[in-house]
């Protein structure tokens, strides 16, 4: 092995339309990264929407309340009057914003711990991956209610922040953050472990870079696949837990929809209204699916080693 | 092996030790004012006898003296009373943890009868469109959110068939062990179908590895049936993973219940905690977070044990994971 394994190109791994051309021959991951293309074109086009059918997304009309689907409500109203389409594609922003956002912090925070566990190892590494061992096994939905039903008040936080509109969005972002991390972590470190002991680090080691330099220009560059996989992956398990935490009313707060706190109400109507249960419900399933099969594509194909007999 | 156990114990009891105090502090941060929530609105009640309410409860003191004080009540076994509930804490937890651990142990139990045959079949014709179909089914298991399954179970055999109760833990003057069970089905099949798909693709990943190894081509050699190789000699070694990965995601399994119980209104740990942190019961709340807390410990450790014991390879010197 040559310095050459450290530039692009050199290594057949890295060559990027090999790795398309696997990714490719996954049908489910294919069709799945159309269906989040589709989904993500309508949901932007949400406002579009709205000018063209005339409609206001929060007017509440109580003498339309669980209106069948029809030419003024193309899917019928909510329990308050609203339109159901319209809520649908701004709950689907809300909820796509949470789960993206969600998991680049996420995925910030464990490629760093992962690299320095990695990079550094002995007492330091024993400490981050018990922590991360720690966060995964722990019952993590029960902590999290009470973390989400924290007075920010309390915390010292003005009010300007706490009463806006858009804190409950914050909140849920940092939460999930803070428990999301060890999955990315755990790779990131193993990915550095082996990096770690390659010519390119040691070369870069003999020129007298320091450890940030080391770790941030030369490992993590090299750590982009896992992290991207991981990711993808961690996308659709924060859109999860958003939807069960604005369920529970601990999420998102009403008026501003998400697809979990859509459902909230629908428990208690699904006798009468069952569409207002299954729609949200079908888009949150369709999302989370769809970023796993996408994850499970990019996996085969950016490292073929992890790919399964099958 | 009894030192490896001891330094596990102790490990956890650490960890249960700085998840209280953890907890402790969050639970302050809740809104709220335990002197507020005792007085309600009452006109009567002047800032003078807040003060002396507040001393009374030790309220005026230091947070780390605070939690200095319920600990040390705590290790007596003095844990407090249950606002909602007025009871003693423990006096509401015990019979709730109960039905918890029934509603779980049955799910896992009915998630690993389902996932090992499912993961052997799907193992042993890798790439076929039964393995693919079930390879499916996982994805959307794991894809599901769970509340969306308990109301989707609910619309179908509740509402539609009105063949099973949509929610409670049996029919008032009923509570026989058969109106008992049917209170049960629609809760345990929304908990066993996120382990159903995660312990098919352990079981069909352990298997695939297993079918590999060389005493198994040894055992194919000697002549044996395909149904006996698959069956006693790569199910017992692919088994160990899977059980050790099912105690060990004893955590989202509480995770699940809580759903699971809120969804049902069965009277668990799950519903038990939701229902303290909304309702502002500080003590109530804390003790079934350390109980749910301490439980999955204890889940963990057995499946440190078990891994240990069961594997001869593995040394219990070595710590997992390193």
């Amino acid at each position: 092995m040559s310095l050459s394994t450290a530039q692009p190109g050199a290594n057949p791994r890295s060559g990027g339309s090999t790795a398309w051309r696997r990714f490719r021959r996954h049908r489910l991951a294919v069709v799945s990264l159309w269906v989040l293309a589709l989904l993500f074109a309508v949901v932007v086009s949400a406002p579009a929407l709205e000018v063209m059918l005339g409609l206001d997304a929060d007017a509440v009309n109580l003498f339309a309340r669980m209106a069948p689907p029809g030419a003024a409500h193309w899917l019928g109203t909510d329990e308050l009057g609203r339109d159901l389409l319209l809520r649908l594609l701004h709950g689907g922003r809300v909820s796509l914003l949470v789960g993206f956002t969600a998991a680049v912090a996420a995925a910030v925070i464990g490629a760093t711990l992962g690299l320095i566990s990695g990079y550094f190892g002995g007492r330091v590494d024993a400490i981050v991956m018990r922590f991360a061992d720690g966060v995964i096994s722990l019952p993590l939905l029960p902590l999290l209610i009470v973390l989400a039903a924290i007075d920010p008040g309390k915390l010292g936080l003005p009010e300007e922040i706490s009463g806006s509109q858009s804190f409950s969005l914050y909140r849920i972002v940092v939460i999930i953050a803070l428990v999301g991390w060890p999955t990315v972590a755990r790779l990131v470190r193993a990915a550095t472990l082996s990096l770690r002991q390659r010519e390119f680090v040691l070369v870069a080691l003999a020129q007298g870079f320091g450890p940030a330099r080391i770790m941030f220009r030369h490992i993590l560059p090299n750590t982009a696949s896992p992290i991207l996989v991981a990711t993808t992956l961690t996308v659709g398990n924060v859109i999860l837990f958003e939807s069960v935490l604005s369920f529970l009313g601990l999420g998102i707060q009403p008026p501003m929809p998400s697809w979990g706190n859509m459902l909230t109400g629908a428990q208690d109507l699904i006798s009468e209204a069952p569409a207002l249960a299954l729609w949200p419900g079908t888009l949150i399933f369709l999302t989370v699916i769809s970023f796993n099969l996408l994850g499970d594509g990019l996996q085969a194909a950016l490292d073929p080693r992890s790919r399964r007999v099958g | 092996m009894i030192g490896f156990i001891l330094t596990r114990a102790a490990q956890s009891a650490f960890v249960l030790l700085v998840m209280s105090f953890i907890i402790y502090v969050l639970l302050g941060l809740m809104p709220g004012d335990p002197i507020d929530l005792m007085i309600g609105a009452d006109p009567n009640v002047t800032a003078a006898d807040i003060a002396r309410l507040k001393a009374l409860q030790g309220l005026d003191q230091p947070l780390l003296d605070r939690y200095g004080a319920w600990l040390a009540n705590a290790l007596e076994g003095d844990f407090g009373y249950s606002r909602l509930f007025s009871k003693p804490v423990l006096e509401v937890l015990r019979p709730r943890l109960l039905n918890s651990l029934i509603l779980m142990a049955v799910s896992l139990a009915l998630a690993l009868m389902v996932a090992i045959p499912a993961g052997i079949h799907a193992a042993r014709r890798p790439g076929s469109w039964t393995d693919q179909a079930i390879n499916l089914l996982c994805f959307a298991g794991v894809s599901v959110p769970p509340f969306w399954l308990a109301l989707l179970l609910i619309l179908l055999f509740a509402v539609s068939l009105g063949a099973l109760p949509a929610s409670g833990m049996q029919t008032i003057g009923d509570g026989g062990l058969l109106d008992r069970i049917r209170y049960m089905i629609l809760p345990i099949l929304t908990l066993s179908a996120a382990g159903i798909a995660g312990y098919t693709r352990h079981t069909r990943a352990a298997m695939i590895e297993v079918l590999r190894e060389d005493y198994i081509r040894t055992a194919r050699a000697k002549g044996l049936a395909e149904r006996r190789v698959v069956w006693r000699h790569a199910l017992r070694n692919a088994l160990l993973p899977v059980v050790t990965i099912a105690a060990l995601d004893f955590g989202s399994l509480f995770s699940g219940a809580l759903i699971t119980e809120t969804m049902f209104s069965w009277l668990g740990m799950g519903k038990t905690i939701y229902d303290a942190v909304m309702g502002n019961d500080y003590n109530l709340a804390l003790v079934g977070l350390l109980l749910a807390t301490g439980v999955t410990l204890i889940a963990n450790i057995l499946a440190d044990i078990a891994y240990a014991w069961l594997d001869p390879r593995i040394s219990y010197r070595v710590e997992r994971g390193s």
